[in-house]
């Protein structure tokens, strides 16, 4: 990949000024160089970054290191702050009107992802205890009303369709009218798609927006967008005047350096981001970890959160104490099993590594197998609380039983056992260590080929 | 309307952004120096080209001045004009089936058009006189189905659909099947848009692939993968990832009217030899378009 990792390609480039004090003019603009290049492959717009880089670039010179960084970590630094500052801050409100309905428009190209994001918002607003009512107003592209109707209903939230009208306008009026009337608080509706080039569809949106007079106009982008991102937001937000943006297919490898080149043309800022195929896949947008990513250094922060609010730290601390004691059971085993499990699909998890994202590629399917990790969770829970306390009790029609409990074979259980014997023999290895201070090597969970 | 003029038509916007701006640098400068360079980089770099193509065509000028067919910034145009011909050329012959159906499957991520694609290839199928089956296979998306009919319906062409959730790859088995005792001549197979990172979709991918490969020797003769002109850089990993796990044989880029932009194509015949086959230059029946690289690149540097 051209460009895993900005921090060591920085690294390279500073390594002959280590130990300098202050960030000369040459030092700065040889190491913007790189992180110019990394922003254009991220696909932030190139009159953005220019502009950016010149600021950066002016904050940067004279600097003095701070101690416990190195030059290129410190540049970094600067760059990354300044890229969430221009970002703006967590801004994941719905502005909610005091007289209801509030009225919610997303509008957008094709193939942006209004439609599943109307869906998404839908279902958000409704676990925030809303009763949100979806409109289809995307006359146009064939089976759009239909695909709204399958959303809602999976969601169980009523969409709002006049079969033969073919007036968004018309529709969104009556919308907001039976929303009032059916008591629904808030109003989203899905627009059409266009080519922003159409100067028809931006006046059906204009008339919308004139006559429904929506409170939040969404403009619905998607992640992978190039260049011409800074040309469509722009377009938009000129014609309509947006109120924030939601950013689609973040769950994919794009860098997303579209979501500087809208920020810093509309000035709106992003509220969510769509990270998944699921209908509740709508997160929040965090600018701090959009920067570390269009930079390339993986999604540190969303990881160490993940982690933390899927891994019980009471359990852990528990888990830790039972590892040095050398009391690690096949219970044990089980609940890590689990809440390994709980973070996500483990390719996934890697991607928000740094530098593990080229490794993701070589680890899919093969290396980290979900199947297997389902097996061993199936084989364990086969087995009588005495047995999981204390494996060595297992003999071979016990073997017997849990393999036709489980659904699996009598080799299956005997490996498993072997492999727990030998993981719990690693982690205490690990452990020592720890201790001296080696790093491992050779560490293998079963659930690893 | 021939060829050239819809398609030069088509491409206007894209034209107007790529040419306008080279002619106003070449105005704007009386001789090449180092800043006439530098936006000649941006410009390239403004067009979705990508660093290292745009590395590699920055090069190809610098050797252009060196040796002398490079004199004037007039002479920029054509020169560029020819090394993006060049590198769009595609000299590899299609496959295609002995006998029996020509089996085409469509591959993308969410949103790229593949449906409305397969809508506008069965289209021009029909007008050639061929008799054309196409397959529901994106059983995933809410109403993918319905549009796929309602494409089926406007172009005359038979389909075989499942239910939403069924097995895409039973679909494709059955539209297969069927596609031999209907003696068609053409079968279309759509796909569910998926993301190219999320690997239990690319195996589900894989699979699709496979039962077609099995119950027709050779086939897919064609798996197009259905990109948007306006994807930036990821086009790249998307042509990667999906030619791992279907073997792509060629580009379909959508939606080129409405982008300034036609960069991302260079880049990718470059960097991964794959070809565009198609063109989208519109939302009508008719705007799908044989790509032609000679074609493409006179109407992107060509004379007005």
């Amino acid at each position: 990949m051209v460009f895993e990792g900005l921090s060591e390609k920085l690294q390279q480039t500073f390594k002959k000024l280590r130990g300098k004090g202050k960030l000369s003019e040459t030092d700065v603009t040889e190491a913007l160089r790189d992180v110019r290049l990394a922003l254009l492959e991220a696909d932030v717009n190139f009159r953005v970054v220019k502009d950016f880089i010149a600021r950066v670039k002016e904050r940067a010179i004279g600097q003095e290191v701070l101690q416990s960084l190195t030059p290129a970590q410190h540049v970094i630094k600067i760059v990354h702050d300044e890229l969430t500052t221009l970002m703006g801050a967590t801004q994941s409100r719905i502005t909610v009107s005091s007289r209801p309905p509030t009225i919610i428009m997303l509008v957008g190209l094709q193939g942006a992802g209004k439609t599943t994001t109307a869906g998404k918002l839908a279902n958000l607003l409704k676990r925030q205890g809303k009763r949100p009512l979806l409109v289809a107003a995307d006359v146009y592209r064939p089976a759009a009303i239909k695909q709204l109707q399958v959303l809602g209903e999976k969601l169980e939230i009523p969409v709002y369709v006049q079969e033969d009208n073919k007036n968004p306008v018309q529709i969104a009026k009556a919308a907001a009218d039976y929303a009032l009337s059916h008591a629904r608080d808030t109003v989203i509706i899905d627009t059409a798609g266009r080519l922003h080039i159409n100067e028809e569809l931006m006046a059906e949106l204009r008339n919308i927006k004139q006559t429904v007079k929506p409170h939040e106009i969404l403009f619905v982008a998607d992640a992978m967008t190039g260049q011409d991102a800074v040309t469509v937001a722009e377009t938009f937000n000129n014609e309509l005047g947006l109120d924030g943006v939601i950013l689609t297919k973040l769950d994919g490898d794009a860098r997303g350096g579209a979501a500087l080149s809208i920020r810093a043309v509309t000035g709106r800022p992003i509220k969510f981001a769509g990270m998944g195929e699921k209908l509740d896949a709508l997160e929040p947008f965090h600018p701090d970890r959009m920067a570390s990513r269009i930079l390339g250094m993986g999604d540190v922060m969303s990881l160490i959160e993940k982690a933390q609010n899927s891994i019980d730290l009471e359990q852990a601390k528990e888990m830790e104490r039972k590892l040095r004691k050398e009391d690690f059971t096949l219970d044990d085993f089980l609940e890590q099993l689990r809440q390994v499990r709980k973070l996500g699909p483990l390719d996934q998890i890697l991607g928000m590594i740094p530098g593990m994202g080229s490794l993701q590629k070589k680890l899919q399917g093969a290396e980290f197998d979900e199947k297997e990790l389902k097996r061993t969770e199936a084989i364990i829970c086969s087995m009588t609380k005495k047995e999981r306390r204390d494996p060595s009790i297992i003999n071979g029609s016990r073997r017997k039983r849990i393999a036709i409990g489980s659904g699996t074979r009598v080799q299956d259980v005997n490996r498993l056992l072997k492999q727990f014997v030998e993981a719990r023999k690693m982690m205490k290895r690990l452990q020592e260590m720890q201790k001296s201070g080696k790093k491992p090597s050779g560490f293998k969970l079963p659930f690893m080929h | 309307m021939g060829f050239f003029d819809s398609l030069k038509k088509g491409l206007e916007k894209t034209r107007k952004g790529f040419t306008e701006k080279i002619e106003q640098l070449i105005i704007g400068y009386a001789e090449i120096d180092d800043e006439f360079l530098d936006d000649l980089e941006a410009l390239l770099l403004t067009a979705d080209v990508g660093v290292p193509t745009t590395n590699r065509l920055m090069s190809d000028v610098r050797q252009g001045i060196k040796n002398r067919s490079i004199n004037s910034p007039e002479d920029l145009r054509p020169f560029l004009k020819n090394r993006i011909r060049e590198i769009l050329t595609n000299d590899a012959s299609l496959p295609s089936a002995a006998a029996g159906p020509q089996v085409m499957m469509i591959v993308g991520v969410n949103g790229v058009g593949k449906t409305t694609t397969i809508g506008k290839l069965s289209h021009y199928y029909k007008e050639n006189g061929e008799k054309v089956l196409v397959a529901a296979g994106d059983t995933f998306r809410a109403a993918a189905i319905e549009q796929l009919e309602i494409w089926a319906r406007r172009t005359g062409s038979e389909l075989i659909k499942h239910t939403e959730g069924a097995d895409p790859a039973a679909v494709a088995f059955d539209a297969v099947q069927a596609a031999k005792a209907r003696k068609v001549d053409r079968l279309i197979i759509d796909t569910a848009g998926r993301l190219h990172t999320k690997s239990n979709l690319m195996e589900e991918l894989k699979k699709i692939h496979r039962v077609i490969g099995r119950e027709i020797p050779g086939a897919p003769h064609e798996t197009l993968l259905v990109l948007d002109a306006t994807t930036g850089q990821n086009a790249i990993n998307q042509a990667k990832l999906f030619g791992e796990a279907t073997n792509v044989t060629g580009v379909v880029l959508t939606k080129l009217d409405g982008t300034a932009k036609g960069g991302v194509v260079v880049a990718i015949k470059h960097e991964l030899g794959l070809p565009v086959k198609w063109i989208g230059v519109g939302e009508g029946m008719n705007d799908l378009r044989p790509f032609q690289a000679e074609d493409f690149a006179e109407a992107l540097f060509g004379d007005k």
